[in-house]
């Protein structure tokens, strides 16, 4: 139980953090497609039995280069070649999770398994959160001036592509420290919907954070003891709330902004307007 | 060199016929030279070569130094969290390491500059909050601090209010006391009028010379395209007709 608790909260501040970030960049549905393209590595080195780290690693190159090939191919539109390549190699991974020649747990990769946690998974996880939160810390100049406005930061001293990239190996990392409690279907779960949350209820940066971190950690530890007490699965306990989280923040917003006594000067809502002049 | 940009013969385009050709000029210490033409005739194309974004077909820029760009603030991300601090800090990104954040004598100078820009008060206020006109104010903070000798701006004054373009237009003399060289993209031909050059592009260089003696009626028929219509009153004034929109490739 303890270390369920302590990996979601690892889980919890790396989604929370890195997850602000993705939201900013608009890069929800990359998140999505990376974890998914890993999976089949992840399963390849729990067979063979080496670290996940290295499976996860090796997942991501294959799918790159899968995908630089696919698009290659002559007469199929760009992102037709990389749906059909990650969806391939996710189906693959998941065939070779859930066949019965397959030793059991493995499945677990994919549902996830808070409670099987193991010494070794957490110090693993540990010291890729620290590694993702050093690297966040040290771009985030850049990060912030990229995201603000790409076309002049490359005039300011910015670095796009470098940014891009950094960012793409971030969610990777996330999704390995993560795919051991929450599962390689439920990871852009912690990565999207607590960030998402926090951009509704903040509109400054450092807070957005702290809160996003502060809601998983939440509906993380929520979630492991709605799973420990009503018998649900741990992961979908978890995800389920992160989502409820959302919601709730959205109605709240919408019915704050349409209450005739409240005070509408929010500056910056999503569709970009501003107010006042 | 004792010119700050050189730019000789240049012609730039998108993959396809190019946008901008035959572009000859030259910006000297002090200068302030007015881009005008119309929309889609080639000035952003011509910044984003300056800027280094996209490569010429033909021709060459020579440069002394570093560009300092202030864009459209039509065109950025209200919904951003920044306060009006980051947004200047930013400017201050090419002048150190690139993991280090922001010190406590970059934040100092940022607040300069937005006092110099008359928004010091508005330095922790959301960027996505202010006005057209301080938006813009903002993104010329920014520009200041990057201390570069040639500063491109790309139609500062558009949607702006009177206050805010008058600070502007009193910042842009500043500069070029201080020895720099301003490009601005502009649709203001009285403001193109008291400045030192005007480069007419029409996706080719019409004329490029002092205002007084370059903006002839040919010139600009031929800068802006659409009908030159004579109005009523005293020396003969004319108005231009807008020429219809459309969207530069941005």
């Amino acid at each position: 139980m303890q270390r369920a608790l302590l990996e979601l909260v690892l889980v919890g501040v790396v989604g929370g953090v890195l997850g602000c970030w993705i939201v900013l960049y608009e890069l929800s549905y990359s998140a999505e497609s990376l974890a998914h393209s890993l999976f089949p590595g992840l399963v390849l080195a729990a067979l063979l039995g080496f670290p996940l780290v290295l499976g996860g690693a090796i997942g991501v190159l294959a799918a790159a280069a899968a995908v630089a090939l696919a698009a290659r191919v002559p007469g199929i539109e760009r992102d037709t070649s990389v749906a059909v390549v990650i969806t391939s190699l996710f189906g693959l991974g998941v065939l070779l999770a859930l066949t019965p020649a397959t030793p059991p747990g493995l499945e677990n990769l994919l549902f996830g398994d808070l409670l099987g946690v193991s010494r070794g998974d957490l110090v693993t996880a540990g010291a890729l959160t620290g590694m993702v939160l050093l690297v966040l810390a040290l771009l985030h100049p850049q990060l912030l001036a990229v995201g603000f406005d790409r076309t002049t930061a490359r005039a300011l001293g910015g670095r796009p592509l470098f940014t891009d990239l950094s960012l793409l190996a971030l969610i990777a990392a996330a999704t390995l420290i993560a795919v051991r409690g929450l599962g390689n279907l439920l990871v852009v779960a912690v990565l999207v919907a607590p960030a998402a949350t926090a951009r509704l209820l903040t509109s400054r940066l450092v807070p957005m954070m702290a809160l996003a971190s502060a809601l998983a950690i939440g509906c993380g530890i929520g979630g492991l003891y709605l799973s420990y007490y009503a018998g649900t699965a741990g992961g979908a306990s978890v995800a389920g709330l992160y989502v409820l989280a959302y919601l709730f923040a959205r109605f709240a917003r919408f019915s704050g902004r349409h209450s005739p006594s409240s005070n509408v000067a929010r500056g910056g809502s999503p569709s970009g307007h501003t107010a006042g002049l | 060199m004792s010119a700050l940009l050189r730019v000789t013969g240049l012609a730039a385009g998108y993959g396809g016929a190019p946008v901008i050709d035959g572009v000859t000029f030259e910006l000297d210490h002090g200068e302030r030279i007015g881009v005008l033409g119309p929309n889609g005739g080639g000035k952003s194309t011509l910044f984003r070569v300056l800027l280094g974004e996209l490569s010429p077909l033909r021709g060459s820029v020579e440069s002394a130094g570093s560009f300092a760009f202030v864009p459209q603030t039509e065109r950025s991300r209200l919904d951003y969290p920044v306060s009006a601090l980051d947004v200047a800090l930013m400017g201050t990104l090419s002048r150190r390491s690139w993991w280090r954040l922001a010190g406590r004598s970059e934040r100092t100078f940022a607040r300069e500059a937005l006092a110099r820009v008359g928004l010091e008060e508005k330095a922790d206020v959301q960027f996505g909050e202010l006005s057209g006109g301080q938006r813009q104010r903002v993104l010329v903070a920014r520009a200041l601090l990057q201390d570069a000798p040639v500063v491109l701006l790309d139609e500062p004054f558009t949607g702006v209010d009177a206050p805010s373009a008058e600070l502007l237009e009193q910042l842009l003399a500043d500069l070029a006391r201080e020895g720099r060289g301003i490009l601005i993209a502009t649709h203001d031909l009285d403001q193109a009028l008291a400045w030192d050059e005007v480069l007419c592009l029409n996706r080719h260089q019409v004329a490029f010379g002092r205002p007084a003696e370059t903006l002839t009626r040919r010139v600009l028929e031929a800068t802006y395209g659409g009908a030159i219509v004579p109005l009523p009153g005293e020396g003969d004034p004319v108005g231009i007709l807008p020429a219809h929109h459309h969207h530069d490739h941005s």
